[in-house]
């Protein structure tokens, strides 16, 4: 009997690609501890958060939309109920000393190779390059407590929570992050306060 | 016998990988409602349904979520993690009864609904702390 060649090949290959449907289907559950508040969530909270004293919770809102939009964000959502505002920004990612250390670092490693196997080596000198990104923000006010447990309408607690999505040259998702880093939530919570400012003189 | 090779891989990748056309994902679901709800759902004895909302969107935030959207009326919250990964939830507030919020969160993570149990109890976890208040199973 003639062993058709083909037939074995197309099973192995169906096989092969049932293993990989099974491989990618079966990875996607998120990490164990992706709703456990981590040690650093307390920090994180800190880096986020603050207490404006003299303003209520609608003028602060109010205050918040004039910074994100001196920045340059668009208001996606808004719900003053909640105190809940959402903004969004694409804006370019092209980080200068990114793109020179990975350039030196392609050359060192051109060079290291050249001297292993020889001088004509050379790796294709690819470089990504990260080139756009998402940046998404979304504010959360709520009234301050005062001694006795009741929300106060001259004090207000806002949070800042910030995250960014990277594309490289060719399209592709390179980064998805929280933003965690203290001098961007200081920068803004700045620019809050002289919006506040503005925000009560107004009134 | 280059077509029969040819149908042989797709003969086996439909057997394997299970016949479900693209379209069929809008109305798929792995489990029952009654199954689903059963970890997704917590009853909160409180009858302030802001306080309860208030109290979700700041545990979203401590678990390093940035919100999408929100609505009081309707009682919800969308929220999105980027942690290297990307995990979209969604929660609902309602009234039970006179006395008690019910408390709903569905989860998609990449492209797949998220059917861990440890995964909804950890989030009500944390929500009890936020709300001081115990959640109960619903049955």
């Amino acid at each position: 009997m003639r062993a058709p060649r083909a037939t074995w090949h197309g099973l192995i290959s169906a096989a092969l690609i049932g293993l990989g449907c099974l491989f990618v289907a079966g990875c996607q559950t998120p990490p164990e501890n992706a709703m456990e508040l981590s040690p650093d969530s307390l920090k994180l909270r800190q880096l986020q958060t603050r207490r404006v004293e003299g303003i209520d919770e609608k003028a602060l809102l109010a205050a918040s939309v004039g910074v994100l939009q001196d920045l340059g964000f668009n208001i996606d959502e808004t719900e003053t109920q909640l105190g809940v505002i959402v903004a969004s920004k694409k804006r370019s990612a092209i980080d200068t000393a990114d793109i020179i250390s990975s350039s030196l670092e392609t050359l060192a490693i051109d060079l290291a190779l050249s001297l292993v196997f020889g001088d004509h080596y050379s790796s294709d000198g690819e470089i990504s390059i990260d080139v756009t990104q998402k940046i998404r923000i979304s504010i959360v006010t709520r009234p301050a407590l005062d001694s006795s447990g009741q929300p106060r309408k001259d004090a207000q607690v806002i949070r800042v929570t910030i995250q960014r999505l990277v594309w490289d040259d060719e399209g592709t998702l390179v980064h998805a992050e929280s933003i965690e880093d203290p001098k961007v939530y200081q920068k803004f919570f700045d620019r809050l306060s002289k919006s506040i400012f503005l925000e009560l003189q107004a009134i | 016998m280059r077509t029969r090779y040819r149908l042989l891989v797709v003969l086996g990748a439909v057997l394997l990988c299970g016949c479900v056309s693209s379209i069929d994902q809008v109305t798929k679901t792995d489990q029952s409602a009654v199954q689903m709800r059963s970890y997704q759902e917590r009853a909160f004895d409180t009858a302030d349904k802001e306080q309860t909302l208030r109290s979700v969107i700041a545990t979203l935030q401590d678990l390093g979520f940035v919100l999408d959207k929100a609505d009081l009326d309707l009682g919800m919250v969308t929220g999105t993690k980027l942690s290297g990964y990307e995990l979209r939830v969604t929660v609902t507030v309602r009234p039970r009864g006179d006395t008690q919020m019910l408390v709903r969160i569905n989860a998609g993570y990449e492209e797949k609904a998220v059917k861990d149990l440890k995964f909804y109890q950890d989030f009500f976890t944390a929500l009890e702390k936020a709300m001081f208040l115990t959640a109960h199973e619903v049955d």
